[in-house]
């Protein structure tokens, strides 16, 4: 118990307070900017049981904010990295994870085997669907969203407090506001967000202070200003979410995040790194790509062809301008395949890069 | 009568301000929100809720408040 004396010698924690975290098992939904510190001040607290579910790979615009990555693990995948870092940092901790998109499908039964919830995911659609989840698991969740430089954090349906639909009802229109990588964001604003978000966590674990459920708080870093305001439970949105109960498994979530991060210009691309380069255009078009083995996958016959990816290589799209290897990017995302590129030219700059440069491909068929 | 306003995240972006004081004569905090996209076209397009002295509050609530606030939803993570 050394390990943990800073907690044992607080009166308001002490052993019995310790032993409630190292019972706690708790899931985080997203290892990125916010979930990284959650995972860390959770595992050195030594919550009991660390649930992780992503399904994204580390790159390396991550590294400016999401603390638990390093060089070493670009393009591995978020869950499984984080792991490697967290049971360093203490083995006593069960970590499982979950290498796959949260979905309405496995969401439910995932949920059940945890007592807090935490969402630092980064899209509506998910966040939604940790919400109505967490209602009709009826599991408490610990909320932290951000946007450039504010964030917002709440804790949701807890203890028959509000839930982010009594707030925001339905998700806003449709790139109304920016999701994903869409947006920059100054990287100390997840860990401050995050940090708060661990915080409320292990007062729940512990039931501690005045958690923070009939509240919003937004920070903004620029001001150093917080705005706490009061919610209300709203009966009507909660009903709607426990009477469509039934069929919550049903639904599809679609998870649209055209992220600059996965656009590659052909400057950027390392030829002797194990790639399969695949032209999304229509057969009959022209030029073809000469000079290296080209995967022909027409992105009206896509999601017919899903099996010709070859998951350990790294996969870059092409068209004619970058526009629909955009759209095939997107469906890979859907399907949960990683390590994919778009290829911000097109087919006609590819073989003129290729002419010039003569470069030859290591290829392994 | 005089009331603050706040604004968050990209509401604070269509207004260019974190906080302003109008004098309105608004009865109703949705003819308040009439005066405000008056003022800010770009409004309309963007999702928001409203506190009033710091507590969340329906648009056919009664103007009774020296604190407004604009709270849009964030999804980054």
């Amino acid at each position: 118990m050394t390990r943990y004396s800073r907690h044992i010698i607080l009166p308001e924690i002490g052993e019995q307070g310790q032993d409630k975290i190292n019972q706690a098992k708790v899931l985080v939904v997203g290892a990125g900017g916010l979930g990284c510190p959650v995972l860390q001040y959770l595992t050195a607290a030594g919550v009991g049981t660390i649930g992780i579910i992503d399904f994204d790979a580390v790159e390396l615009s991550n590294l400016q904010r999401q603390v638990l990555f390093g060089a070493s693990v670009l393009g591995k995948n978020k869950a499984i990295a984080a792991k490697e870092r967290l049971q360093d940092l203490n083995s006593e901790v069960s970590i499982k994870t979950y290498p796959e998109a949260l979905t309405h499908q496995n969401a439910i039964k995932l949920f059940q085997k945890y007592d807090i919830i935490i969402d630092g995911s980064d899209n509506f659609e998910t966040r939604y669907l940790v919400n109505d989840a967490c209602i009709l698991t009826n599991k408490p969740l610990v909320f932290g969203a951000i946007y450039k430089f504010e964030g917002q954090v709440s804790v949701f349906n807890y203890k028959n407090g509000p839930s982010y639909r009594c707030v925001f009802p339905s998700p806003p229109k449709k790139d109304a506001v920016p999701n994903c990588a869409d947006m920059g964001v100054i990287g100390v604003l997840p860990g401050i967000i995050g940090n708060m978000q661990a915080n409320e966590v292990l007062k729940i674990i512990l039931d501690l202070g005045s958690v923070l459920s009939g509240r919003i708080l937004y920070y903004n870093a620029l001001t150093a200003k917080t705005s706490t305001l009061k919610i209300r439970r709203n009966e009507t949105a909660i009903q709607m979410v426990l009477t469509a109960g039934y069929q919550f498994q049903n639904k599809t979530i679609n998870i649209s995040c055209p992220s600059n991060d996965k656009t590659i210009a052909i400057a950027d691309i390392d030829f002797d790194e194990n790639i399969q380069f695949i032209d999304v255009r229509e057969h009959h078009e022209q030029p073809k790509v000469l000079g290296l083995p080209v995967t022909q996958l027409p992105l009206s016959q896509f999601q017919n062809g899903l099996k010709s990816i070859e998951p350990n290589k790294k996969k870059i799209l092409f068209c004619q301008s970058g526009i629909r290897s955009q759209k095939a990017l997107n469906i890979l995302i859907q399907h949960n395949i990683n390590n994919v590129f778009s290829l911000k030219e097109g087919a006609n700059a590819l073989n003129i890069y290729i002419k010039e440069t003569q470069k030859t491909l290591h290829h392994d068929n | 009568m005089l009331i603050t306003i706040k604004y968050f995240g990209q509401i604070a972006e269509v207004t260019q301000k974190n906080e302003e004081q109008i004098e309105t004569s608004a009865s109703h905090i949705s003819e308040l929100l009439d005066a405000l996209n008056q003022k800010y076209k770009e409004l309309k397009n963007k999702d928001f809720q409203i506190a009033q002295n710091q507590e969340l509050v329906a648009t056919e609530t009664k103007l009774s408040g020296a604190e407004i606030a604009l709270l849009p939803p964030f999804s980054g993570g």
